[in-house]
């Protein structure tokens, strides 16, 4: 009973059994949100025959790294180096999150600060985008990129990620918040808008810099290649590892072990910008 | 904000400096101040004009591509609405499609929602340490990528599999399973999926949000006479984050209405008898296998107008809330 009352911060109207109800609810469903990755991570330190066990366990008994070593065999013996495929997944994270960030503070800034004509029909559109997927757009998007020649290179990946809209419209909700008294007294230093934007809102807007970051490295870290890249020494870390996966029954422990390391990446980073991250959402909303 | 202010100033200046011209007409000053916010303009330059490239123009060819029969090699030909009549009066595969994301739609849409709400609140009551585990929990299956064929191995139709293995070893079943090469159990099976990787972008959105509403209100309303969490939550934390509210619904519509990625890895592309066919696997099926770019066209022409619309439709209830 203290435990449970020691769990929570004191707020006013609220009851005891409320809480019990309340917590017991949260921890349910929070064991449902965390079996299978529970179940992914045991799977991973598991000996092929523990995983075909009947009647099945979730924890593992004999743990062995079996499947990290079978993972570093098979790689050994792909066709692309794979290292290749790790350097392809860095290579257009890397770029594609370092081009987003710069490009969605930009124009980001004057759609926080400045009133411009065209500015209120430029950040309706930006919304609107956030209200499909970009599956609508994948067909098109192919001729285009047809069009300027960027079929089969990094680019086809890259380059649209530049215009992710939820990035550009969190980093301008962020900015808003931004004292103007701030600008004001750099404007009165003489600095330039340029300057203003790099060195006084820039080093402002950290924490939405984090929370970019990750929702673009969320989405490039996992690509496929969205259907532009055929050669295979260009293909991605995720291609590379969906072939392991799918490779059936005999694969399922090397499977388990691949996904351990694909996953780990992101919830690491997620750990240490969480606080970052939700000072950044406290901005999100949408107003009327 | 000085932007405003020599706005204003602006018209004095040119009159004093040119008596003789009549008073500057609307578009003068509208010249002015772009000329004036140029560095405004050109700080945009880059993202908009990549924006315009991928985003808008796309939406644009998608709508005028609908209308034609192309098969990318051909120069497209104008068939007026003979797509869209063919995907409704002909094609029973879309009208299978769209009776799933609908159903899909319908219900990890709201149920995600308020998922997200509800988690979102209950966290806002831990402590700062617990809060921060808690997030993680609910919102690691989002971001861990493929790690859903996880789910594969949990609903494999052998008796390995764990729910299988689970049921049989309890006696609840004697036989394995087929889950997901039976149609009875696949609809749901992607739905239960979908709303385990659902608690995203908008759950932050309300965490935080919740963590912004002013405490001094809970205060004020606990003398006010308040009397439980339920009214507390209606007539204090609701109004207070509506602006979040609205945030997380687009991203939890958008996304409810976009399954395809869940459905062709657990049920496979195409799937027995279409049981899983979303609107974005049909559009898939026609954009990168039959290479049919008109009727593509006309699918993802829908897909686009049924998203937006519901959106819109939906940001015009949530201004109500609390009022």
């Amino acid at each position: 009973m203290n435990l449970i009352l020691q769990l929570r911060k004191k707020r006013t109207n609220r009851s005891f059994m409320g809480n019990a109800a309340m917590f017991a609810f949260l921890a349910v469903v929070g064991s449902f949100m965390a079996l299978p990755l529970v179940y992914a991570i045991n799977a991973a330190f598991k000996p092929l025959d523990e995983i075909f066990l009947f009647p099945p366990t979730l924890f593992v008994r004999n743990p062995t790294l079996t499947n990290f070593v079978d993972l570093v065999a098979l790689l050994g013996n792909s066709w692309v180096p794979f290292s290749r495929y790790i350097f392809n997944t860095v290579f257009i994270t890397g770029m594609g999150v370092v081009g987003h960030v710069l490009l969605a503070s930009a124009a980001a800034y004057p759609l926080a600060k400045f009133n411009f004509p065209g500015k209120n029909i430029m950040f309706t559109t930006v919304v609107l985008a956030l209200m499909f997927a970009p599956q609508v757009t994948a067909i098109p998007n192919y001729m285009i990129m047809s069009w300027i020649g960027w079929i089969d290179t990094y680019w086809a990946v890259i380059v649209p990620a530049f215009a992710f809209p939820l990035g550009l419209y969190l980093m301008k909700q962020f900015m808003e918040q931004i004292p103007d008294a701030l600008l004001e007294a750099a404007k009165i230093d003489g600095a330039s808008e340029y300057k203003i934007f790099w060195s006084v809102i820039m080093p402002n807007v950290k924490p939405a810099w984090m929370t970019l970051i990750i929702l673009l490295f969320q989405l490039l870290w996992g690509t496929d290649g969205n259907g532009f890249i055929y050669s295979e020494e260009l293909k991605t870390l995720h291609y590379a590892t969906n072939q392991i996966i799918q490779g059936g029954i005999a694969r399922a422990g090397v499977g388990a072990a691949v996904a351990l390391i694909l996953m780990s990446v992101p919830i690491t980073l997620f750990v240490f910008s969480q606080s970052r991250i939700i000072e950044t959402m406290a901005t999100s909303g949408m107003k009327d | 904000m000085s932007e405003v202010v020599t706005e204003e100033r602006r018209p004095d200046i040119g009159s004093s400096l040119q008596p003789a011209r009549r008073p500057e007409s609307r578009w003068s000053v509208k010249r002015q101040a772009i000329k004036k916010n140029k560095h405004a303009y050109v700080m945009m330059a880059p993202y908009m004009l990549l924006f315009a490239l991928f985003t808008v123009l796309p939406v644009v060819m998608s709508v005028l591509i609908s209308f034609s029969y192309f098969n990318m090699l051909e120069f497209p030909k104008f068939i007026g609405w003979q797509n869209y009549s063919r995907l409704f009066l002909e094609d029973d595969i879309f009208l299978i499609a769209v009776k799933n994301t609908l159903l899909f739609a319908a219900i990890t849409g709201p149920l995600s929602y308020l998922a997200c709400f509800l988690f979102a609140w209950i966290i806002n009551d831990l402590r700062p340490k617990l809060r921060a585990f808690m997030t993680l929990v609910f919102y690691a299956p989002s971001i861990s990528g493929n790690v859903f064929f996880i789910w594969q191995m949990i609903f494999s139709g052998d008796r390995y599999g764990i729910a299988n293995g689970f049921l049989i070893n309890w006696g609840f079943i004697l036989e394995p399973i087929q889950w997901l090469k039976t149609e009875m159990y696949i609809l749901a099976i992607i739905i239960l999926v979908q709303l385990w990787l659902s608690l995203g972008t908008g759950f932050l959105a309300f965490i935080a949000g919740l963590q912004t509403v002013d405490k001094t209100l809970y205060e004020a309303g606990a003398v006010d006479g308040i009397k439980n969490r339920w009214q507390e939550l209606w007539y204090i934390t609701l109004p207070s984050m509506r602006p979040q509210l609205m945030f997380g619904a687009v991203i939890q519509l958008t996304t409810s209405f976009a399954v395809a990625d869940v459905s062709i890895y657990l049920a496979g592309f195409p799937s027995v008898n279409y049981a899983a066919e979303t609107i974005v696997t049909h559009l898939m099926d026609f954009g990168t296998i039959r290479f049919e770019m008109g009727f593509a066209s006309a699918i993802a022409t829908v897909l686009f107008v049924l998203m937006v619309g519901t959106n819109l439709i939906v940001q015009r209830l949530l201004r109500r809330v609390g009022e």
